[in-house]
């Protein structure tokens, strides 16, 4: 054998391509059984390019020095107590929420990708599923170990995946990735590999971690930049695969068309709590949502699409209505949050005086307008020691199964209202978008795990709505829920900075 | 025509990386914002082995980038010698 | 073709069928233009409830902390029920006007505008 070093193709065609065999004495549909039943044509798998050329020998070489330099940074945080150097503690409530809500998910998607892994019958996608599979475990195993630091001295985090199984508003990002995995694979990768890498993950770890990076967390930016930069290559595989499947046969192209549809709403409407995270969660400001998402999504979205003009496919019609709703996405989310504030696993406040100032400034059109008032309106209340809480459970969207908090945009402060009859039953909507997935594939959606549904079923104990939060959803009350304002976590903080509250402050000078 | 963009974070390798791009793509717009270095151009921006290695000054390899990756924008076309990002509109 | 699945003619269970919430069916209620509950709310109430019981139990319950909630004038109150305009008749019960499982009943206070008017 030679010496010469294998150039990057040679090497990517021998321990990739050349992994493949031909099936002799079984029938390919026996072997792949669910490639045809979507009705996806493949006529030739060898024309499946993968654009990084990915070998698993340099697959592990580089993914060892990631690891290595985030775990330098995940040892230098704790050991110079890096919770204390956060911001504001209030920040570490979108880390909470990150833990329950989004490190699931990445779990379901190292399970996803390893079961499509094994359905496709090209070899190349194959290998590029089997070390997206790997990613995924290694982006949930990171994520888990960052935060177990903040577990130490913060309430919230100590029941993540219990909670992400039963909890009110994680069955949106829960149900969202459970719709794709009991799709078919090629739908699973427009779902997540396309979808859910190319239009969420980039909102929520880019400009987010930038964010978190800007209150001092630094371990948080660093192993969400540290994901992300496996979600950079995630994103070229969610966009070869869409190519791929437009090539391979024009009758590809419509199913893939509304797979399109389908996923960019879903994973928009997901997006709703990184909306929230970005204007109300962040204590240092680095750029708005409206401004994230015109970079992320619409700037991103219209190459994207423009560049796949030329196979037939067009820009979802529900990017319009998106769009359409960046000016007031963030105030509504965190509107459902502040309501259902004693029912959540973390913190909700009302921002500071300041706070609003900027919210004002960045949202002329819509903040002082629509929300303000409302804002004031707590504070107030909040001040009269009568913090406002919704004292009754909300409706919720039988696609997304988000509270019915958004708004017809020709009429802001008219809730929207979809309905539609299936089979004798209604089902109801926040948007076209939800009642179109819902009435294209009904029986699929009778099955929503509808979390206020259960709770008047009795699936999720009681009697008392105390049962379900505390013995159901094992959130610890009066510790991991209420507002920020006189809780545990606050008191710690302030204990760590010699800050009083400012509840201590009014006792006193009174 | 529609922006190629590459985010990188935003380190001392990045930064020789950085003057690479930026050396051979004059047209790129470099914006820096917290912990991150987004790069970006109208079409097309291309990352050469060689300059990044005169950079540096040592020896390197395309697949390293991805150490420092965030995120990139465009189809990717990578091999020994570089990588590339196009949109075709 | 109600879903795409490996199985034919796959059908789903229906997980919110009335006959799962023991004798009770599921009513949304939403205040138009008042945002300040971020949501229309969600109640299980018996189908032979009379409508009076929304009226005089559920709604207050849900809405009262509202400061213009004690202002409404219930006799200018617009209903709809699923989206078409409704005349409730206070003692019917709600199966007699044909209120049914999950059905929205919205109802709007014209001259009531929300919190400074905004529409919270
Ligand atoms: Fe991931
Ligand atoms: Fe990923
Ligand atoms: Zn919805």
């Amino acid at each position: 054998m030679s010496n010469k070093k294998l150039n990057m193709k040679d090497k990517y065609r021998l321990l990739t391509r050349d992994l493949e065999w031909e099936f002799s004495y079984r029938d390919r549909k026996e072997i792949f059984p669910q490639e045809d039943f979507e009705g996806i044509k493949i006529t030739d798998w060898s024309k499946w390019e993968d654009p990084f050329r990915l070998t698993m020998d340099s697959y592990w070489k580089y993914q060892a020095e990631k690891e290595k330099k985030l775990y330098a940074i995940f040892d230098a945080f704790s050991q110079n107590n890096g919770q204390q150097n956060v911001t504001d503690a209030r920040y570490v409530n979108a880390i909470k929420l990150f833990l329950t809500g989004v490190s699931p998910l990445e779990y379901q998607a190292y399970s996803g990708f390893a079961h499509v892994g094994r359905q496709f019958g090209g070899v190349g996608a194959r290998v590029a599923c089997q070390m997206q599979s790997l990613d995924e475990l290694r982006h949930v195993q990171t994520q888990i170990h960052a935060m177990s630091h903040y577990n130490k001295h913060f309430d919230g985090f100590q029941d993540f995946a219990h909670m992400h199984d039963r909890v009110w508003y994680l069955s949106v990002p829960k149900s969202f990735f459970d719709d794709a995995r009991s799709a078919g694979p090629f739908e699973f990768m427009v779902a997540i590999g396309f979808s859910f890498e190319y239009v969420l993950t980039n909102l929520l770890f880019v400009p987010f971690m930038s964010g978190a990076a800007y209150n001092g967390d630094m371990a948080t930016v660093t192993f969400g930049f540290s994901a992300q930069s496996d979600e950079a290559r995630h994103m070229t595989l969610g966009l070869e695969i869409i190519k791929f499947l437009l090539e391979q046969h024009e009758d590809n192209v419509p199913i893939v068309q509304r797979w399109i549809n389908k996923w960019l709403w879903r994973g928009y409407r997901v997006l709703t709590l990184v909306a929230m995270m970005m204007d109300y969660m962040l204590p240092n400001k680095v750029m708005s949502w409206q401004e994230s998402f015109e970079v992320y999504f619409e700037e991103a979205a219209s190459s994207l699409f423009k560049d796949l003009a030329r196979y037939g496919i067009e820009m979802p019609p529900y990017a319009a209505d998106a769009i359409a709703e960046k000016e007031h996405l963030s105030h509504q989310a965190w509107s459902i949050f502040y309501n259902y504030g004693h029912a959540a696993a973390f913190h909700t406040w009302m921002p500071t005086a300041q706070e609003m100032d900027w919210l004002s400034e960045k949202y002329p059109n819509t903040f002082d307008k629509y929300y303000r008032p409302r804002f004031e309106k707590w504070r107030e209340m909040e001040e009269a020691g009568e913090r406002y809480y919704n004292p009754t459970l909300p409706m919720l969207c039988q696609t997304c199964q988000i509270p019915m908090g958004f708004t017809d945009m020709e009429n802001p402060t008219m809730t929207s209202y979809r309905q539609s009859v299936y089979d004798g039953e209604r089902y109801n909507f926040c948007s076209n978008g939800c009642k179109d997935i819902f009435d294209h594939e009904p029986e699929k959606y009778v099955q929503s795990w509808m979390p206020v549904h259960q709770i008047f079923q009795g699936n999720c104990g009681g009697p008392e709505m105390e049962d379900v939060l505390g013995d159901y959803y094992r959130i610890n009350l009066g510790v991991d829920n209420l507002d920020f304002k006189g809780s545990p976590d606050e008191a710690r903080w302030n204990g760590w900075h010699n800050l009083q509250s400012a509840e201590d402050k009014l006792k006193k000078a009174s | 025509m529609s922006k190629v963009y590459i985010a990188l974070q935003d380190n001392e390798e990045s930064h020789y990386i950085v003057e690479a791009i930026e050396e051979d793509n004059p047209d790129v717009t470099v914006i820096y914002q917290p912990a991150m270095i987004r790069i970006e151009c109208e079409g097309h921006m291309v990352i050469k082995r060689e300059t990044v290695e005169e950079k540096m000054g040592r020896d390197w390899e395309i697949p390293a980038l991805h150490v420092n990756l965030i995120t990139l924008g465009g189809n990717v076309d990578e091999d020994d010698d570089q990588l590339s990002l196009t949109w075709n509109n | 073709m109600a879903v795409a699945a490996i199985t034919e003619n796959y059908v789903g269970e229906r997980l919110d069928r009335v006959e799962n919430f023991h004798g009770n069916q599921v009513l949304y209620v939403g205040w138009d233009h008042h945002l300040m509950f971020c949501a229309p709310v969600a109640f299980a109430v018996p189908p032979d409830a009379p409508f009076s019981k929304v009226l005089e139990e559920l709604i207050p319950g849900a809405f009262s902390l509202h400061p213009e909630f004690g202002e409404i004038d219930w006799n200018q109150v617009e209903w709809h029920l699923n989206a078409e305009s409704f005349t409730p008749d206070t003692n019917a019960t709600l199966a007699e006007q044909g209120i049914d499982h999950k059905s929205i009943l919205r109802f709007a206070t014209p001259g009531l505008d929300g919190l400074k008017g905004s529409g919270s």
